[in-house]
């Protein structure tokens, strides 16, 4: 369970801030959180996207998911970009526990601190753990 | 305080639609307002209709479903989540040539603008699952 606070600024346009912090496979959270930021999106709010914890693997190149009769997050990823979807993040501390680097990425992402990912959280009506 | 919440996970499985229901009801209870109840992913599964449990276990497709009612709360079901996991309402059945239907009247299929519309209008949002 997880608490979502909100904070009323603008009654038409909020921020919402999407933390994604679990692996591409082995369950649908990656999916189900690019799809809640998308549609919220396309109801024209702020969105921020935040890859954190094993989150940041959703990114990494040359992705296949055929096998496991799945789509492939990798590949999807490109679509928040098609949405407008502008500010998109990774934890630099995530990246570099897993011995990631920027260059292991599939497109391209603002690296945040973890002071300026707590920055983020604190400046944002709504925050969405998944 | 206007609340809504927002259930990921299907009953009987994990704890936490059940505990989502009977936060909902102390929310309820406690004089406040749901603005909507959101079944996303798995929660789903929640506005089955065709569930039956054995006598001495509740059924908490059953228990939603009569608190919704009970309180004429506004519960959606997420349309995506719904149709592949065979949450079936009645223009789904037609739309798709199928001869049965799932889902509890008591809910509506809805898209994923109902869950940001939610976020938008209430003064907190839970999330359970």
């Amino acid at each position: 369970m997880s608490l979502v606070l909100v904070k009323s600024v603008s009654p038409t346009k909020k921020t919402f801030t999407y933390l994604s912090r679990s692996a591409p496979y082995g369950s649908n959270r990656a999916q189900v959180c690019l799809d809640a930021a998308l549609a919220t999106a396309v109801f024209e709010q702020i969105v921020n996207y935040v890859f954190l914890d094993d989150g940041v693997y959703q990114l990494l190149k040359e992705q296949n998911a055929d096998k496991i009769f799945t789509k492939t997050i990798g590949n999807a990823m490109e679509t928040l970009e098609l949405y407008g979807i502008q500010n998109i993040f990774i934890e630099e501390n995530s990246l570099r526990e897993r011995n990631l680097s920027i260059d292991d990425l599939a497109i391209k992402v603002k690296i945040l601190s973890n002071k300026k990912l707590a920055e983020l959280i604190d400046s944002s009506d709504s925050v969405i753990n998944l | 305080m206007i609340f809504s919440v927002v259930i990921y996970s299907a009953p009987y499985t994990s704890e936490s639609a059940a505990n989502a229901l009977r936060f909902s009801q102390a929310v309820v209870d406690n004089g406040h307002q749901i603005y909507r109840l959101f079944f996303f992913s798995d929660g789903v599964h929640n506005a089955n209709k065709l569930a039956i449990t054995p006598q001495d276990e509740q059924n908490l497709q059953v228990t939603w479903d009569s608190f919704i009612r009970s309180n004429k709360l506004d519960s959606v079901v997420c349309v995506s989540s719904a149709l592949k996991r065979g949450i079936i309402g009645a223009d789904e059945a037609r739309n798709h040539d199928l001869d049965s239907q799932s889902l509890q009247a008591s809910s509506n299929i809805s898209g994923l603008g109902q869950l940001v519309d939610a976020h938008m209008k209430s003064d907190r949002v839970i999330s359970f699952g």
